[in-house]
């Protein structure tokens, strides 16, 4: 039986703002790649700052990260935005571009990759009808309510079937059947094998999630209560 | 180049939001362009002038001979006869006169104002004036007078003049520089979001540069455009009549199919500026994050 490959890995990473005290101390696992991981803790723990190293939005201050089995913790700028393709993030806010539509906001990462608008229009048009906004595709985010435009987010981080989805808690703002229906994508997309690391307070979606990993972050540092982190999952077909 | 630069799918287009001529960029271009052009088509004008008066006083003299006018046909002869002359032309005394008359009044017409007899010598170019000054040498009272020298600081004043509005010009063009990149930074600011989603979804410096930097250029470029037509209007029908006045001051047109051209690129120059400085200014801001 073979260990997953990892597609992070921290090594003894620390990230403090400015001249405060670290937010992040001694961050030191691996995710497996294909895996379903959810990062829990209390407000201020530490969350957010941790998805932000894993989108590459921040270097830490010390430490390694390797993604993709690349060390990017001190890679130049330049480097950074084919990574960053790699990578699917679902924010809290959603950030959509407001004077965008909802199919441009989902065609987003494609242009950026610099697909044609032929090459574009089909897919984009399916993964909105896979969010159920089909109707809604030309509607600007202001005209959205807030489940639609999370699912907008959702079809955007997706759409380029990236090979880690970062989501910062994804079913905040949505009511409880969203909710499930959104886990239901993420969990779909986890078994076309990108690898998924969720954000929540939510506990009633990590019991919902079977066979997902847990990750608790308190006061910057990891909590491995699945043993996870220490003990990657196995495959079981041995590929 | 501007082609290029100018090229953008719709979709493209949409991802800054609002209108492809909005805020105040073209106006500023616009009015900067309209004044660089008119001080550029003064500038280009005044050192045509100077070039042209140059060239025609270069070999041309002055033989004047105080108290001693009897001496003059037989200079002029002698002159005529010089190696390098081309044209000897003496002064008719009614023309000094009538000349000394616009300043002094009617009394210069009068018989018993003291003239000196005056001989124009136009030299073959490149002929030396030693031929002139070798007649002369022998006439008392006689002496020659270089049209170069004797103009020489008025032409120097063209010059200078000429080269000062080359100077404003430049200015111009750094203030127009100035404005843009300014404009890039609010404008950067005001879509800092959509760049951090941009920077988000894996967007390179280079390709959010090009969006503000195809903005900037049509912007350079409308602007621009309309600055030097309005300039070309006023400086053909404003200025008409004092160019028609200097060109027959100089005996040639001022602005010549060369000055034109380099006058009509200018709206093209400042394009690629603006275009350059705005690609500069985004990617400095963007150097600064991650």
């Amino acid at each position: 039986m073979d260990v997953l490959a990892s597609i992070v890995e921290f090594d003894r990473v620390g990230l403090r703002y400015g001249t405060g005290a670290e937010v992040l101390c001694d961050l030191d696992f691996r995710l497996s790649a294909g895996a379903f991981y959810f990062l829990t803790g209390p407000s201020g723990a530490g969350k957010t700052s941790l998805l932000k190293l894993l989108y590459l939005a921040q270097r830490p201050t010390r430490g390694l990260i390797r993604l993709f089995g690349a060390e990017l913790s001190e890679a130049p700028r330049a480097a950074l935005p084919a990574f960053r393709r790699r990578i699917g993030v679902i924010y809290q806010d959603f950030r959509l571009i407001p004077h965008l539509s909802a199919f441009d906001n989902v065609a987003l990462p494609l242009r950026i990759a610099g697909a044609s608008d032929r090459d574009i229009d089909g897919p984009v048009r399916e993964m909105l009808a896979w969010v159920g906004l089909s109707d809604r595709a030309s509607a600007r985010p202001a005209t959205l309510s807030g489940g639609e435009q999370q699912r907008v987010a959702i079809a955007r981080a997706v759409i380029a079937r990236p090979e880690l989805l970062i989501a910062d808690e994804p079913t905040g703002n949505v009511d409880a059947e969203m909710a499930q229906r959104i886990l239901f994508l993420l969990t779909a997309l986890n078994r076309l094998g990108t690898t998924i690391i969720i954000a929540t307070h939510d506990m009633s979606l990590v019991k919902a999630t079977p066979g997902a990993h847990m990750m608790r972050l308190d006061q910057g540092q990891v909590v491995d209560p699945t043993g996870a982190l220490r003990h990657p999952p196995q495959r079981s077909d041995g590929a | 180049m501007i082609g290029a630069l100018l090229a953008a799918s719709p979709a493209e287009s949409r991802l800054l939001g609002g209108g492809r001529l909005e805020g105040p960029m073209p106006f500023v271009i616009a009015i900067m362009m309209f004044v660089m052009v008119v001080i550029g088509a003064a500038g280009l004008a005044l050192g045509q002038a100077a070039s042209i008066a140059a060239q025609g006083i270069a070999q041309r003299y002055t033989v004047q001979v105080d108290g001693n006018a009897a001496a003059a046909p037989a200079l002029a002869a002698s002159l005529r006869k010089a190696q390098g002359v081309v044209a000897v032309r003496p002064v008719e005394q009614a023309e000094m006169r009538r000349t000394l008359e616009r300043w002094m009044g009617p009394q210069a017409a009068a018989g018993d104002l003291p003239l000196p007899a005056m001989i124009d010598v136009d030299l073959a170019p490149g002929a030396s004036r030693k031929a002139i000054a070798a007649a002369i040498a022998g006439v008392p009272g006689a002496r020659l007078v270089a049209h170069a020298q004797s103009l020489g600081p008025a032409l120097t004043a063209l010059r200078a003049l000429g080269l000062l509005a080359a100077a404003l010009v430049i200015l111009i063009a750094l203030a127009t520089a100035a404005s843009v990149v300014l404009a890039t930074r609010g404008a950067l600011d005001t879509q800092r979001s959509t760049i951090e989603i941009m920077h988000g979804v894996g967007a390179t410096d280079d390709q959010i540069a090009r969006l503000f930097q195809r903005k900037m250029a049509l912007d350079a470029l409308v602007g621009g455009t309309i600055g030097a037509a309005t300039a070309g209007i006023v400086l053909l029908v404003i200025a008409g009549g004092a160019s028609r006045w200097l060109s027959d001051l100089t005996m040639g047109p001022l602005l010549g199919p060369l000055h034109v051209l380099l006058l009509a690129l200018l709206p093209v120059a400042g394009t690629v500026l603006a275009t350059l400085v705005a690609r500069r200014a985004v990617l400095r801001h963007l150097g600064a994050k991650l």
